[in-house]
């Protein structure tokens, strides 16, 4: 055997481009406001429903985002996103239920606790790459409900946690969903915007060069450990944050909400959007959200054939992800454009 | 005494059940690089179409050769036309496709077959060898058997077959083994077809103990992943090794420590794992990565 | 750069239109909530017509518990020969929209709001599951929409009418049922030793602290426990451990799959032979029939309906008219699956509480379910009828006690209201 096939198959294999870059330009501009006015306008023209659904998309999107720091930009797979993101729910669950804390504060806590957890599991994660730590992290994931059901006095056992949606301050004058949509927005942005800030610092060319060759970028001076370590913890904030979002939303947490097929279909869901990009957790979001629904409007006696068949689907149309099919259309708009 | 090594004997039973199915697990991951969430539903969907051919009255035996050959022919031609598409691609872009079919394939099960549970007719005679207080059923050594003599025939493919040699050629190395006149895709169509084949076999075991339904191997597959992590996921061997494992130390654990309880033996495994991949990251027996950059 | 741009631009468009799409009508879509007016003024009348009325189901069609996506066909099946052969419920035809959560709560209460904001439906008939039922019954108490006859046995379904009024269950409560076992052996065997498994959820835990309790200073103890995880892939090491304690009773709280296990497990055992309490969620013919009738006699369990494939209902009228109506209106169901049995049964129970509606409001109707007097409804077993008030909300509380002897379950004793033995 030739010492190739002494080389781990490294997963997830990029383009070795670089997804954001500088140049803030006028079109930028227009792009920035064409996203901003809808997402602000949607809860004011929009059924509650739909209001409701969008921000369950928003709350996916930010367990995306941190999906996609870990396994897009520094090339290591977790398949237990789906334990932090529950860690998140939990954490703002029982603050709720026990303390009757204002609700905004169990963000920050939920955020505190996940990157602690993130934190302790990265120094491990380390040795571990590829296949094997996406198969330590998705046991984790799958012990974390017995874990949760035996501590029942804090958790509420299996019969979980009834919580009460928080209602919008008086002043505002807005409906429940509108405030609580409006919220998740405002905290969707930061995140995101603080997750575009890092990616553009010398950490996200750390990530980068790690993800791309990483015995080069260590030659290169690269500190590996302590960027594996931090990134393999923000992305578990980011899960734990959405979490938080999604007790505040949904109002109730138990074991069955997060069982090992939350942290499957997160991964698919940043697969299916766009690894390595900006748009890719936004389109996983609303993969995760629709179609299911999709599914079931396709095939009523078995939406599950459909399900799959649509995964499969989406990944021969776009190999590299839907943001991966929308650059693709970009381009030839581009080529369409130059030829003028 | 007679307890503890009944427990033994016990978890070598349900290890070898994880085994079967790590060791099918391991195939595919050697000749295509990707994790295949599938397996384990396909091993299910085989062992129905066993369950078909005997319920239509077939004798056992050769509705089990039927069904090889219908597995071995399928997982080929699942390569060929859900694989092939995306071969280029990210290897993640082929991981979510397995994933796609797991989803797909058991909601077709349910939706074929219906969600009732099914007995499963089996091979081996009921009954058990007893010495001592301990007692060896008779299925439990068929199943230590047969995954046995199916790891000894893949070492025997592989070894001293020109098959076997194309394919550890193009597990190696796919760009060389081109080079040097080797089909690559046809090689890893076999692949598929060989791994498809295998679960087959782990399904057929498994439906008598764990009776059959679409749900039948989701379980399994959970420790299949456990068992093939500890031993390495390029060693057949150690796929099996890491079953049994697996298999004894959860069985113990439930049944001795008695803060675990059988609630939380999961986590047993998991400590296990993460324990030996702290030491050895490519698993027991997998080999060390060296990189070249 | 420029294509870099043009990426976003197509993203943000793609986003722009599904927006748009899911925009058509604004704000206020639907004609808002429809009142009532007449002697019902002011009551909630939407989903409901002269001539119609339209429900809303959430069951799980997809994922691991897809088995009981079978119940809604059965429920379809009843409603579909009511709308053709009796005209509809007082002339009101049924529409029932059946959705997919796929048994996750959080997709539960999106498609709860869908039922209740988009489609505008009368009532959610039913949810199914016991978390998934949690996390929909506070936006329903919050909206004032009737969550009737949930498929689930917890309690808090109807044990809470003042904090909870627009909730209410159906089936016999796990608790209640464990009760039931639990007097049993008091009165059989009052020294029993118990081993018990049961299913480390609410299922199983309502079920033994219900036992537990019966039990409470008689001569009957519990002697070893296990639990096991719906993930868990066999439950073999649980009973090994179970026949090291040697007791003279199993109660075995289990789903389907894992109930043939154990009783597998039991019957190969040959070692320990204790009486085997089969729960009545894993009580079918069809799940016993795998493990060999011949293995599984003498059994216990407790039932409340009647099942498809006991051959002693072969030649009743409910289940003639069962397999007949089945045939016709869903051909392609296999009626020997108990949970399109259920389906129906619970869809004769909406039929019936739909029948008694005084006024055609959602308040009508959660106080027509409130206050149900010995009503029966089809396959309920005899003895056993939907009994409510407006302090007890839950419909069905006596179970029959049953043994399994050749091919069928024989009833023994009398019907246990378990209202009046345990208050």
């Amino acid at each position: 055997m030739s010492d190739e096939s002494l080389r781990f198959r490294r997963f997830p294999r990029f383009p070795a481009r670089l997804p954001v870059g500088g140049h803030v330009g006028r079109w930028r501009w227009a792009v920035a406001v064409l996203l901003v006015l809808p997402a602000v306008a949607a809860p004011f023209q929009l059924a509650p429903f739909r209001v409701f659904q969008l921000t369950m998309v928003l709350v996916y999107t930010v367990a995306l985002l941190g999906l996609n720091l870990l396994v897009g930009h520094a090339g290591q797979i977790s398949l237990g996103h789906g334990g932090f993101f529950a860690l998140g729910s939990y954490t703002a669950a029982i603050m709720l239920d026990r303390w009757d804390v204002p609700y905004l504060l169990t963000l920050p806590a939920a955020m505190a606790v996940t990157f602690v957890l993130g934190f302790a599991l990265g120094v491990p994660a380390l040795r571990l790459r590829g296949l094997y730590l996406a198969l330590v992290t998705m046991t984790i994931a799958i012990f974390l409900v017995p874990l949760l059901k035996r501590f029942s006095s804090l958790t509420g056992g299996s019969m979980g946690l009834t919580l009460s949606r928080p209602s919008p301050p008086a002043w505002t004058s807005l409906a429940e969903d509108q405030w609580l949509y409006l919220v998740v927005l405002a905290v969707t942005a930061a995140l995101s915007l603080a997750v575009v800030w890092l990616l553009r610092s010398r950490v996200g060319r750390a990530l980068h060069a790690v993800r791309d060759n990483e015995a080069a970028a260590e030659v290169m001076g690269v500190r590996l450990a302590r960027y594996k370590t931090l990134t393999f913890a923000w992305s578990a904030m980011l899960a734990g944050a959405a979490g938080a979002m999604n007790t505040w939303v949904i109002a109730f947490v138990s074991p069955d909400s997060f069982t090992a097929n939350l942290s499957i279909i997160l991964l698919a869901g940043i697969v299916v959007g766009g690894l390595g990009s900006l748009a890719g957790p936004l389109l996983g979001g609303v993969f995760v959200l629709y179609v299911p629904t999709l599914s079931q409007g396709v095939n009523d006696a078995a939406p599950g054939v459909v399900f799959g068949l649509l995964i499969i689907l989406v990944m021969y149309a776009a190999p590299t992800g839907l943001a991966g099919l929308a650059g693709r259309a970009g381009r030839v708009i581009e080529q369409v454009r130059r030829k003028k | 005494m007679a307890g503890f090594v009944q427990q033994l004997v016990e978890g070598l039973g349900a290890g070898a059940i994880y085994a079967s199915l790590a060791l099918a697990l391991v195939l595919i991951y050697q000749f295509t690089g990707i994790v295949n969430f599938a397996q384990g539903e396909l091993a299910m969907f085989s062992t129905f179409i066993a369950w078909q051919f005997t319920h239509a009255g077939l004798p056992f035996w050769l509705a089990l050769i039927l069904t090889l050959a219908i597995s071995f022919g399928g997982g080929m031609l699942i390569e060929r036309v859900l694989i092939r598409p995306v071969e280029g691609a990210p290897e993640l872009t082929l991981v979510i496709v397995t994933l796609g079919l797991f989803i797909l394939v058991n909601a077709a099960a349910g939706w074929i077959w219906s969600f009732l549970i099914k007995d499963f007719p089996n091979p081996f005679p009921s009954g058990a060898f007893k010495a001592g207080g301990v007692s060896l059923g008779h299925s439990t050594l068929g199943v230590l058997g047969v995954v046995a003599a199916v790891m000894g025939l893949l070492y025997l493919l592989f070894r001293y077959t020109k098959i076997g040699l194309a394919m550890r050629a193009v597990a190696a190395n796919p760009g060389s083994a081109r080079l040097v006149g080797i089909r690559t895709s046809g090689v890893l169509a076999l692949g598929w077809g060989l791994a498809a084949l295998v679960g087959a076999v782990s399904g057929v075991l498994v439906a008598p103990v764990l009776f059959l339904e679409p749900n039948m191997m989701g379980g399994v597959l959970v420790y299949a992943f456990a068992a093939a992590t500890l031993g390495g996921f390029d060693s057949p061997a150690g796929a099996v090794l890491g079953g049994l494992i697996v298999g004894v130390a959860e069985t113990l654990a439930g049944a001795y420590v008695g803060t675990i309880g059988s609630d939380l033996k999961i986590g047993v495994p998991l400590a296990i794992i993460l324990g030996v991949l702290l030491v050895r990251p490519q698993g027991l027996f997998g080999r060390a990565a060296v990189e070249r950059a | 750069m420029h294509t870099k741009t043009i990426r976003l631009t197509s993203v943000t468009a793609a986003l722009a239109a599904l927006l748009a799409a899911s925009a058509c009508g604004g704000r206020g879509d639907g004609s808002g909530p429809t009142v009532a007016q007449g002697e019902c003024k002011g009551q909630q009348a939407t989903g409901i017509a002269e001539k119609s009325v339209k429900l809303g189901g959430i069951y799980p069609l997809s994922g691991p518990a897809s088995a009981y996506g079978d119940i809604p066909k059965g429920i379809k099946a009843y409603f579909d020969y009511v709308n053709a052969e009796k005209g509809g419920v007082n002339g009101r035809k049924i529409e029932f929209i059946v959705r997919d959560d796929g048994y996750q709560p959080p997709k539960s209460v999106e498609e709860a709001r869908r039922l209740v904001e988009q489609e505008q439906v009368f009532a959610l008939f039913q949810t199914l599951g016991t978390p998934t039922s949690s996390a929909v019954m506070e936006y329903a108490n919050k909206k004032k929409v009737p969550q009737v006859f949930v498929s689930s046995g917890a309690s808090k379904w109807g044990s809470d009418p003042v904090a909870h009024p627009w909730t209410i269950g159906w089936q016999p409560s796990y608790l209640s049922e464990g009760r039931v076992y639990g007097q049993y052996l008091k009165t059989e065997k009052p020294n029993a030793k118990v081993a018990v498994l049961y299913q480390n959820d609410d299922f199983g835990k309502d079920l033994r602290e219900g036992f537990v309790k019966a039990i409470e200073g008689s001569g009957v103890k519990v002697v070893a426990e296990q639990t096991y995880e719906v993930t868990d892939p066999s439950i073999d090491p649980q009973m090994r451990n179970l026949a090291n304690s040697r007791a003279d009773v199993l109660l075995d709280i289990t789903t389907p799959k894992f109930g043939t296990q154990a009783l597998a497990a039991d019957a190969k055992n040959t070692d320990w032979n204790p009486l085997h309490i089969i729960n009545n969620v894993a009580s079918s013919p069809t799940v016993l029939r795998p493990v060999g009738f011949g293995k599984v006699q003498d059994i216990v369990s407790a039932a409340f309906l009647k099942d498809p494939s006991d051959p002693q209902w072969a030649d009743d009228t409910e289940m003639r008219l069962y397999r007949e109506k089945l045939k016709k209106y869903a051909g392609g169901l296999d009626p020997q699956i108990p949970y399109h049995s259920l389906g129906w049964a619970s869809g004769s129970a909406m039929e019936k509480a739909l029948a008694t509606l005084k006024c055609p409001t959602r308040e009508g109707l959660m106080k027509a379910v409130r206050d149900l007097k010995d009503v029966r409804s089809d396959l309920l077993l005899p003895g056993v009828s939907m009994n409510t008030t407006a302090q007890d909300g839950f419909p069905i509380e006596t179970l029959q006690l049953q043994r399994f002897k050749g091919e069928r379950w024989n009833l023994f004793g009398q019907p246990v209201d378990t209202r009046k033995a345990f208050g």
